[in-house]
């Protein structure tokens, strides 16, 4: 008898144990294999983004080529996005379905997102270490940068939860491209660094129209003084150079208060006058400069190849184009002694496979693509810079740099200025706190500009009351008060289901149940 | 007392695996906590795109006649009638939508619409829209705009007008959004926005002069026959043209047909 109960027993505690796994589809946390075959065959996924720029997908194609010559075992299929915010949205459909790319371009801000998948990202810190396969391995066919050489601003960027979930790919900043000319033109001389006032004072008096009703400076129907490309990266700029609060490492959402709120009234002031728009409401900020319909054109580096009149790319037909001397700046600031400009652009991050032969093919392709090669050759392509010291101080780098100018094209001097704007600058370079949740409050902070823009624009009453309710709405849009709670998006989990509630009794009824059956048994042995 | 026992221990185990097996079903727990909080992260960022209610609207505003739109100032709240055209997209509970009636065409951008709403715009449908009037890089459109669908109405299916004489003429712009047709026109150049999957850029000349037109890929993706028609374009090839009378920084027609001549 006590055999059959044992076996009845035995299956059933398997039971339970298949049951509670079933449905279960965690990875289990990647390990760095003792051996990797360098000779099995992988195939591996690469998810990166251009900027509609055909050269940067010829960069990505040669770099695979390279490194497939390098690692004839293994194929890289390169996916390509225009949108940050694709690959975010694919990423995640693809995390449910255990379908992620191996390596893919993202932002920290979507890593953190990520992260909320148990061990769906590999963190890097053991990879990097890796005296064979990590940076400046001993065992790698290319000549890879150590760490020390990844510019440690630039790589701390990828460090959430006290990991190194992410390395740089390219990096930038915001830049203010100016219209000299017309700065001039309206009696101003461009000061050494901009300040907000100092734009806003410029814009005001750009908007001075003649007697046939066209704007002075430009003799034209158009003018927007100051357009903002992303007004997200506007209004943490605006409170990180005031050292006001917006978030904090732990996901509490700061940027609800009086502060903000003057500087939204601030803007609302220059919306209202039409000296100042967004690239959302107007459009691209370099179309209107080019077109003499702008003097303050704030955009990111990595777009200085369309600005200019003459700039290698240009949206606009070639008799909207206006002659003027374009000069690229820091974005405006309210302590020109202390300048900050965030730090932003593509990181790469590697997703967690079943086989760690296949990870492991993956940490090598992204490892190369931070040789000086790729580095080189993709920073040229806009006004990036590489982030690799390895790569800033190549000979070839430090030359493309000084041949400002040589050329509208690879030269363009507009482009290789912005470069040098981060350069100089990457000490007063900063980001902001990475949670889950970061990306949504990002979006609600330009949002916030573009609502307050559009309804000053439209005469709409401005007060305290509509900026208590546009923070009422932006929390509700982008569930930022589950945020708030901790930076994890959960919400209050309420009380147990009944199910579990029974589960827990179960166990307790159980191991109760047990330490009877052992007391009564000791008691009966004694006896 | 040890048979009681063991029958207590497997019932406690049997209904221990049966609430196991109910986690898969319902996934209420911290098995599936990690797709929660992804979902809830995502649908986050999918309403990030979404207008937010500000009811804007400060006064009321009597439907237009497309005078009294054309005439109106940007950013004014305007109120219109018109057929759909033409549907370019929905996401997020926003749907951008071409409409016309025999006086002129509207760009409806991201108007606000239920997915169940969005599939009554049939080619046709008459609606009333409410928002405001907006001009991005040149296109003018309707902008934070809600809608009804006007029962009852007659269907208006607008007949393509030959806008061929309008090219490089201040008449052109007149017609904006307006479904026109060219004809006689050379291709000068195609390019991909990217390798498939997206917007087809098309430079077509008439009279030596070029302009620019566009298959705009949420209007007609990769699986229509435009998209395949245009894609297997060379240098030199003259067509007809059929597309709505789209601006971006000048004329940028988005086609919806081409024939090529024999």
């Amino acid at each position: 008898m006590k055999k059959f109960i044992t076996f009845l027993i035995f299956p059933l505690i398997i039971l339970v144990i298949l049951c509670s796994c079933h449905g279960k589809i965690d990875s289990k946390p990647f390990e760095i294999p003792k051996d990797f075959d360098e000779n099995a065959h992988y195939e591996i996924s690469f998810w990166a983004k251009n900027d509609t720029n055909i050269t940067q997908t010829e960069i990505y194609k040669n770099a695979i080529d390279d490194f497939q010559k390098l690692y004839p075992n293994i194929t890289v299929n390169l996916r390509l996005y225009n949108d940050y915010g694709k690959i975010y949205n694919d990423v995640i459909t693809n995390i449910s379905t255990g379908t992620t790319p191996n390596v893919c371009i993202t932002y920290p801000d979507h890593i953190a997102t990520y992260l909320t998948g148990k061990d769906k990202v590999v963190p890097l810190d053991y990879l990097m270490s890796d005296e064979n396969y990590g940076l400046g391995g001993k065992k790698l066919r290319f000549d890879s940068p150590e760490k020390h050489e990844i510019i440690p601003q630039f790589l701390n960027e990828g460090v959430l939860s006290s990991r190194q979930y992410a390395l740089p790919f390219m990096r930038s900043t915001e830049a203010c491209y100016v219209n000299k000319t017309y700065v001039e033109k309206l009696g101003f001389t461009l000061p050494e660094a901009l300040t907000w006032d100092f734009i806003f004072e410029v814009s005001e008096k750009a908007l001075q129209k003649d007697n046939d009703g066209n704007f002075a400076v430009n003799g034209q129907k158009v003018m927007i003084p100051f357009i903002y490309k992303s007004t997200d990266n506007m209004m943490i700029h605006m409170l990180k150079q005031l050292n006001l609060p917006y978030s904090d490492e732990n996901g509490n959402i700061l940027i609800f208060n009086q502060h903000t709120e003057k500087l939204l009234f601030d803007i609302a002031q220059h919306a209202q006058s039409r000296a100042f728009s967004t690239f959302k409401i107007s459009g691209y900020p370099a179309n209107f400069l080019n077109a003499g319909q702008c003097i303050f054109a704030v955009d990111s580096t990595a777009g200085a190849t369309w600005m200019g009149c003459d700039a290698p790319l240009i949206d606009i037909s070639e008799e909207k184009l206006v002659k003027f001397e374009t000069v690229v700046m820091e974005i405006p600031q309210f302590d020109v002694d202390n300048p900050v400009m965030i730090s932003q652009g593509p990181s790469i991050c590697l997703f967690n496979k079943q086989d760690s032969g296949e990870v492991m093919a993956s940490w090598l392709f992204m490892q190369y693509l931070l040789t000086n090669d790729v580095q080189i050759s993709y920073s040229m392509t806009e006004g990036y810079v590489p982030v690799t010291s390895k790569a800033q101080n190549s000979q070839q780098y430090t030359s493309y740099l000084s041949s400002s100018g040589d050329d509208n094209n690879l030269y363009y001097s507009i482009k290789l200025d912005a470069s040098k704007l981060l350069l100089d600058n990457t000490d007063n370079t900063f980001v902001t706190p990475v949670f889950n949740g970061s990306a949504s409050l990002r979006s609600a902070a330009g949002q916030m500009i573009e609502e307050i823009t559009k309804s000053s624009r439209r005469n709409e009453k401005v007060d305290s009351e509509y900026i208590q309710k546009l923070y009422g709405d932006m929390n509700s849009l982008y569930r930022l008060s589950d945020i708030s709670s901790g930076g994890s998006a959960k919400k209050e989990l309420g009380p147990l289901p009944v199910q579990s509630v029974i589960f827990l009794g179960c166990l307790v009824t159980l191991w109760l149940l047990i330490i009877i059956y052992v007391i009564i048994c000791r008691k009966k042995a004694q006896k | 007392m040890k048979k009681f026992l063991t029958l207590l221990l497997v019932l406690a185990l049997a209904m221990t695996a049966l609430i196991g097996c109910t986690n898969e079903a319902e996934k209420p727990e911290t098995e599936v906590e990690v797709e929660t909080d992804v979902e809830t992260e995502v649908q986050a960022e999918a309403e990030v795109e979404a207008e937010p209610e500000l009811e804007t609207v400060t006064e009321e505003v009597a439907v237009m006649t497309y005078e009294e739109y054309v005439a109106a100032e940007l950013d004014a709240p305007v109120v219109i009638e018109a057929y759909v055209q033409g549907k370019q997209s929905w996401w997020d509970n926003k749907a951008t939508v071409y409409a016309q009636d025999e006086d002129g065409a509207y760009f409806m951008y991201e108007m606000a619409c239920s997915e169940e709403d969005y599939a009554l715009l049939e080619n046709g449908t008459k609606i009333r829209v409410s928002g405001f009037k907006a001009e991005w890089a040149g296109e003018v459109e309707i902008v934070d705009a809600t809608f009804e669908i006007v029962e009852g109405a007659e269907a208006y299916i607008a007949t393509p007008v030959d806008a061929t004489a309008w090219l490089g003429t201040d008449e052109l712009i007149k017609h904006q959004n307006e479904l026109v047709y060219f004809t006689g026109l050379t291709v000068e150049e195609i390019t991909f926005k990217n390798e498939g999957g997206d917007d087809i850029y098309v430079k077509l000349s008439k009279d030596g002069q070029t302009y620019d037109f566009c298959v705009e890929y949420y209007l007609t993706g990769e699986d229509t026959e435009v998209y395949q028609a245009v894609s297997a374009l060379n240098t030199g090839d003259v067509i007809d043209v059929t597309g709505f009378l789209y601006w971006y920084e000048g004329v940028n027609t988005h086609i919806t047909s081409i024939t090529v001549a024999e």
